[in-house]
């Protein structure tokens, strides 16, 4: 099972869960990335490059196909504006092989995180606004992974 | 000779004021950093956004390229800052 989904609603957790615990592999691993409020901020915008996204996305998770033994991957990236406690993206891995399971979790979202063309702006109470700026730590949990 | 597609994202979008254009396809061998360059010469929201090429990154056809590319016989090319989604 292969799903990738960029959008802008929301997203059942519970759902993609059970539809990658229904593979019968015995083990599924997740993340969920979240708004994370604080400093006053309102919201976050996330703007995409629409006619690259999913085909990035896909190779991304090709690439942990081809890692891992997986019998699942899910994966859902939304963009628009996001307000603090929102959900953000979804990686969902379902294995026989628990290692499978959460090694590959972790590099898709390295990899999302430095690999997938979306920005994220930072709308404040005061109406100011700030591009996030991509952090070095994070390229290099990415190039982490080799390959 | 077909024109080339730029487009722009994030605050390269933003300084810039537009977020595609047409251009003159540049001469034979040129690779993005050509282009990046010629268009900061514009001045103006251009030099802004692209006057520190080690801000930018690339895409050449949807795909991810240094900008020491040659743009070679590409449709699109994109412009914008490292990326910062997940």
């Amino acid at each position: 099972m292969k799903r990738i989904s960029v959008q802008a609603q929301d997203f059942d957790v519970a759902g993609e869960m059970a539809a990658l615990e229904a593979l019968g592999g015995g083990g599924v691993a997740s993340f969920t990335g979240v708004v994370r409020g604080g400093d006053g901020l309102v919201a976050l915008e996330l703007e995409q490059y629409p006619a690259m996204t999913q085909a990035q996305v896909a190779r991304i998770v090709d690439d942990a196909m081809a890692r891992w033994p997986l019998l699942g991957v899910s994966v859902i990236h939304r963009y628009g504006r996001l307000e603090p406690g929102a959900r953000i993206v979804f990686v969902g891995t379902a294995s026989r092989h628990r290692t499978a399971a959460l090694e590959s979790c972790a590099f898709l979202i390295d990899w999302l995180k430095s690999h997938a063309p979306f920005w994220k702006k930072e709308h404040f109470e005061d109406g100011a606004t700030r591009w996030v700026e991509a952090r070095a730590e994070d390229e290099a949990k990415a190039k982490g992974w080799g390959g | 000779m077909t024109a080339l597609t730029i487009v722009y994202f994030a605050w390269v979008r933003e300084a810039i004021g537009r977020d595609e254009e047409q251009v003159d396809r540049p001469a034979a061998g040129a690779r993005i950093a050509d282009l990046v360059e010629m268009l900061a010469a514009r001045g103006g929201g251009y030099a802004q956004a692209l006057g520190d090429p080690a801000r930018l990154r690339a895409a050449i056809d949807q795909r991810f390229a240094p900008l020491d590319t040659p743009i070679g016989e590409a449709r699109e090319i994109a412009l914008f800052p490292p990326v910062t989604g997940g």
